[in-house]
């Protein structure tokens, strides 16, 4: 199986949209080095003092005209993200820039990439989006199980700091400190508050919003936190102008964006294309297609774990963007493909992501803390097709009651997926409780895996 | 001044409050578990989710946002009733459901709202979750199964008590709250969390299962266990006191009271005084009340006035001490002293031995300087109110004394008289901040001041006060934080030695007087004393045991009665069940037995024996009002007196917090209490 594989990536010249030149991260497979040397070879820290001299208001309009979008899963436009800290840094009141490099939604892993072999580039990102929100500290809260990502990330650090890109008095004349925080492996501490709590010592649970963390976050300091991914790419579309980033992808969707696909693909693999690239093409052109041929293909999700599942039939001319999934009442999230085949248990893959809400849940708010708990029980019957079946509606139910009621968006990224189940494939757990109750008598007492 | 619409009726509001305080403004109430006034914003429990426009258009937690001018709040819209049954069915599913066991039953918020905002029915069929029992000490009693996870006792322990020893722990659904590694909670103000909680997951220990709340008769009244006067309710049932519990007083203890408040009243079923007794042969013999008024009688005509004594105790109600003071005036007794302690109070005007500031006010001090007291240990109430100031960073503390943990920061400045003296000269940081305060506060322990040298040092205190200008037009910051519930009544009615009298110390030492009547005197060295000794008091203590005749009184619950606290607030206490046994009230003791002294006090009733209190001291009269609350100028320069200040470190009066007066040493959850405290310090001193 493996041969004709590599054979479909060598025979192709040219596959999907982007071109190699427009590619901003061109070490992403690490096949060149990731060090200072290489990466200035690629392009990296080349003119930051000027972009850093243009000010803080030519950076911040910048970013917004290259219609950047946040690309940590909400979609929030990064340059007025940027712009909603003060304008002005108050006599004790530093500004801070945070990275969340806490990457722990399932199916994700384009900032493990970005950290292992192409760590400058966040390194610029983060002393550009300093400069334009007037922080002089910058803090990367890096996921607990990236150990390597670490230790690769804080060499970089090491390199910059030697050559004075950064520090004290440095070449760029802009004063900039970069710590690494090694966070302990919890999910929630992924949500930008609770990552902030992380940072100060304490539990990792969201804070309540308002105050939002540009006018009180990391200390109660005017913070922005931003995804790897959003401030890795701010230098070279500065470097190369708005107007060149704002080219790719359909209006309102620009650039371009790392996609993770994993599942029943042929080539399972990371790759950075145009937004707004047909899923279809997304999957032939760089993933080797779907396992057993497109008619296999039964579902995606298509944005991490938490976003609600799309079936194969809407899959046909999908663009790969936000507002094309929001149309279809799910996202594009991290850009995190799951693409699931007809030899999947569609139930049993949700009751397992319901599994994970429910150990991941902070604990913290009623609905969330309760429902996950509730909401994984009940799928697991429906996996097993021991439910009863006016329990579906009362699981809708429930879901309905978690979403929106909580502090954070766990509560709403649990309710997703089981929604987007029961949208699409609600006549699966409805054949599969018939299945069950006919091939045997119905016995009270069934064992519960999730009972215990 | 802003305006929002609650339900389309529009409200005026203060800006900076939350939806939840305009809508309460409105008159909506807004159901909620883990949002209280007096603690932080927690947001967690998600029960006030209400409807808001402009907003998003999901409900909003309304105890979190701020109101907004032109906002439109909606408390009754299906989104709001819908999100509040989800809220509530979440919290029931785990929720043991087992009130007819519940010590929380008919005063548990989860029930009242489980009825008010709840579904009829639960859709949940999985296994509950059970969470192990923890051990928080002799007070709290913990069934952790029934906790909702609101956070509230974390909450109060860190932020008001200031000994973070709750906590929760783990994740998602496994959440707990626990102690730090199961230890007893030590904290003076501990067993609030009890009040707080909103289920019944921590319950009172002591009054486990003892009554439902409807079975119970409830009487305000007033603590005498510090000398704050702290508003109680204490509720009773039959002829037994079955737990105090807070009232809301902004004025003096905000919504809080202390362990030893609540919990040193099962001392008054122990260890009772319930019939006069007389010594015979040595030993004490029961009598009747005849025997032990012919008995006394017989002893004071025998004995003249100059040799008699008469010493007031610490838990005495205003009449009493009124009844006492008026009896022995008129046999010609000087000997009259109400301050067991000695403390060296009760010359000069009344400011002198009052805590000017007021116990609120003292949160408007920008520095305070604590000399020979630990408020910690002295009145945990008040000392929450110093830990607010600091957290809040309005006020500054500087410490002479006992360098003690006191929950929050202070400059420590030395340990006894000599750093008091030289402070005027000192140079540092702390009295630079002193010299340039605007509302500067000394707060004068008994520490300090109840012990030989305390006129010297008083003295000396006067005089630093003066220096710092700590007594100026429009603030009065010379405090005195008393330690005994009676003491400012007795300074006020000046019950203290005569011209020419005996004051307390010198009474007890033998051979002085021949006759000493203990008016509830049980903190003084009267064993030494080898007068005849008449006790009029409540429980068999340290005045009882040597006494000679024994007369049974009414302890604080059992009486009605005026107490003056540290602020000069005089407070009426009520009656909440009657004596035990044979026991009176003390002021009829007193009027019967000077009946057979043949020195008839003027007054039948209680009413007629007030109406001379005011007559004679008119500033009992004021009920409720604190006189510091209009400050007024006084001249420092009258208090204290002469003398040499030995170097000595100041030493606060209470030492073992848990057994400072008879009822709290007659109680046996005292007792567990202080050998937790004890054993906790022993491990932390290892």
């Amino acid at each position: 199986m493996s041969a004709p594989i590599h054979s479909i990536r060598k025979a192709r010249v040219m596959v999907g949209i982007l071109e190699d030149k427009d590619r901003i991260f061109t070490n992403l497979y690490g096949l060149q080095d990731w060090g200072l040397e290489g990466a200035k070879a690629r392009g990296c820290w080349n003119g930051t003092k000027d972009i850093l001299d243009a000010g803080r208001d030519w950076i911040i309009e910048n970013m917004k005209n290259s219609g950047l979008r946040g690309r940590g899963g909400a979609g929030f436009s990064t340059g007025l993200k940027w712009s909603f800290m003060p304008k002005e840094v108050k006599e004790g009141r530093p500004h801070y820039l945070v990275v969340n490099a806490d990457e722990s939604e399932p199916g994700t892993c384009k900032d493990r990439e970005i950290m292992r072999h192409d760590p400058h580039l966040l390194i610029e990102g983060c002393l550009i989006a300093s400069r334009a929100m007037l922080a002089h500290a910058c803090y990367i809260y890096i996921r607990g199980e990236y150990v390597f990502e670490r230790e690769r990330l804080e060499a970089a650090i090491k390199q910059a700091y030697e050559a004075k890109l950064v520090g004290k008095n440095n070449v760029h004349g802009w004063d900039f400190d970069i710590y690494v925080h090694h966070g302990a492996g919890a999910y929630i501490c992924g949500e930008e508050t609770a990552l902030l709590e992380s940072l100060e010592g304490k539990k990792g649970q969201p804070r309540l919003k308002p105050p939002f963390p540009a006018g009180a976050g990391l200390y109660g300091m005017p913070t922005t936190v931003n995804n790897v991914e959003s401030i890795a790419v701010a230098g070279t579309i500065l470097r190369r102008g708005a107007s060149w980033f704002a080219g790719f992808g359909r209006q309102n969707n620009a650039g371009t964006k790392l996609f993770c696909v994993s599942g029943h693909v042929n080539l399972p693999c990371n790759v950075e294309e145009a937004m707004s690239i047909p899923f279809r093409q997304l999957m032939e052109d760089h993933c080797g297609g779907i396992r057993g041929g497109w008619g296999n293909l039964k579902a995606v999700i298509p944005g991490g774990s938490s976003v609600p599942m799309i079936p194969a039939e809407q899959c046909e001319d999908l663009p790969m963007d936000f507002d094309a999934l929001r149309n279809l009442k799910s996202g594009l999230g991290t850009a995190a493909v799951i693409v699931m085949d007809k030899s999947t248990d569609l139930v049993r893959a949700i009751a397992r992501l319901s599994y994970f809400y429910k150990h991941e849940s902070c604990g913290q708010c009623t609905p969330c803390r309760e429902g996950t708990g509730w909401m994984w029980r009940v799928m697991e019957r429906m996996a097993t097709g021991e439910a009863d079946p006016k329990e579906i509606d009362t699981l809708l139910d429930v879901t309905t009651q978690v979403e929106g009621h909580t502090i954070c968006a766990l509560g709403d990224a649990a309710a997703w997926p089981i929604q987007g189940l029961f949208r699409h494939f609600r006549h699966e757990v409805e054949e599969r409780i018939a299945s069950y109750r006919s091939g045997r008598l119905h016995v009270q007492g069934a064992k519960l895996i999730a009972a215990e | 001044m802003a305006i929002a619409k609650v339900n389309g009726v529009e409200v005026e509001f203060e800006p900076g409050m939350t939806v939840l305080q305009v809508a309460e403004l409105a008159g909506e109430e807004i159901p909620r578990f883990c949002y209280h006034e007096r603690l932080s914003i927690a947001g967690n429990c998600r029960m006030c989710l209400v409807e808001v426009k402009p907003g998003p258009p999901k409900p909003q937690a309304s105890c979190a946002l701020p109101a907004a001018e032109g906002q439109e709040i909606f408390t009754n819209t299906p989104m709001v009733k819908k999100a509040r049954e989800g809220v509530m069915e979440f919290l029931l599913i785990n929720h043991p459901l087992d009130c007819p066991i519940c010590d929380q039953g008919g005063e548990c918020d989860l029930q009242d709202q489980a009825v008010g905002y709840g579904r009829d029915d639960s859709r949940y069929d999985e296994n509950k979750r059970a969470v192990e029992e923890k051990a928080m000490g002799p007070l709290i009693k913990t069934v952790m199964t029934r906790c909702i996870q609101c956070t509230r006792c974390v909450r109060f322990i860190t932020e008001v008590a200031g000994s973070p020893e709750i906590g929760l722990i783990s994740r998602g659904e496994d959440v707990e709250i626990t102690t730090y590694l199961g230890a007893a909670v030590t904290s003076e103000l501990s067993a609030n969390v009890i009040d707080l909680c909103p289920v019944g997951a921590l319950t009172s220990k002591p009054y486990a299962f003892e009554a439902r709340p409807w079975e119970l008769k409830k009487t305000e009244s007033i603590d005498v266990m510090d000398a704050l006067g702290s508003s109680i309710r204490v509720d009773g049932r039959a002829n037994a006191v079955l737990r105090v519990l807070p009232r809301i007083n902004e004025e003096v203890n905000e919504e809080w009271i202390s362990d030893k408040t609540r919990y040193a009243v099962d001392g008054l079923q122990r260890q009772r005084l319930d019939r006069p007794y007389v010594r015979v042969d040595g030993k004490l013999k029961p009598a009747t009340w005849a025997e032990a008024f012919a008995a006394v009688s017989a002893k004071i005509k025998a004995t003249a006035p100059e040799r008699i004594g008469v010493i007031a105790g610490d838990l005495q109600d205003a009449e009493s001490l009124k009844a006492t003071k008026d009896l022995f005036t008129a046999l010609g007794v000087k000997n009259l002293d109400a301050r067991q302690d000695g403390a060296a109070l009760g010359a000069g005007p009344r400011e002198s031995w009052l805590f000017n500031s007021t116990i609120a006010g003292i949160e408007d001090a920008d520095v305070v300087l604590f000399v020979g007291s630990n408020p910690r240990l002295e009145a945990p109430v008040l000392n929450a109110r110093f830990r607010k100031q600091w957290i809040a960073g309005k006020t500054r503390f500087g410490v002479i004394g006992e360098q003690a943990d006191l929950t929050f920061d202070y400059d420590y400045l030395g340990a006894g008289a000599k750093t008091l003296s030289g402070l005027a000269k000192a140079k540092n940081d702390f009295v630079a901040a002193l010299k340039a305060a605007e509302r500067p506060a000394i707060i004068i322990g008994q520490g300090a001041i109840a012990r030989a040298d305390g006129a010297a040092i008083l003295k000396a205190a006067a005089g630093l006060a003066k220096t710092f200008n700590v007594v100026r037009e429009g603030w009065n910051g010379w405090n005195v934080l008393h330690t005994a519930a009676a003491r400012v009544a007795g300074l006020d009615l000046g019950f203290v030695p005569a011209e020419g009298g005996l004051a307390a110390g010198d009474m007890l030492k033998p051979g002085a007087v021949d006759v000493l009547f203990l008016l509830g005197a049980d903190e003084c060295e009267s064993a030494a004393s080898d007068a005849f000794k008449i006790y009029l008091g409540t429980h068999g203590d340290a005045g009882a045991h040597k006494a000679d005749v024994i007369l049974p009184g009414a302890a604080y619950t059992e009486k009605n009665g005026l107490y003056v606290n540290t602020e000069g607030r005089v407070q009426m206490g009520k009656r909440a069940v009657f004596p035990k046994g044979e026991a009176k009230e003390d002021w009829s003791i007193l009027r019967a037995l000077s009946e057979t002294l043949g020195h008839k006090l003027p007054y039948d009733s209680l009413d007629q024996l007030r109406a001379k209190l005011f007559a004679d001291h008119p500033t009992f009269g004021q009920i409720d009002f604190a006189p510091g609350s209009v400050p007024t100028v006084f001249d420092l320069a009258g208090i204290g007196g002469e003398g040499e200040a030995t170097d000595a470190p100041f030493e606060s009066p209470v030492k073992a917090f848990h057994l400072t007066n008879p009822i709290a040493r007659a109680s046996v959850t005292m007792a567990e209490c202080a050998a937790n405290v004890s054993a906790a310090s022993k491990i932390a001193a290892e």
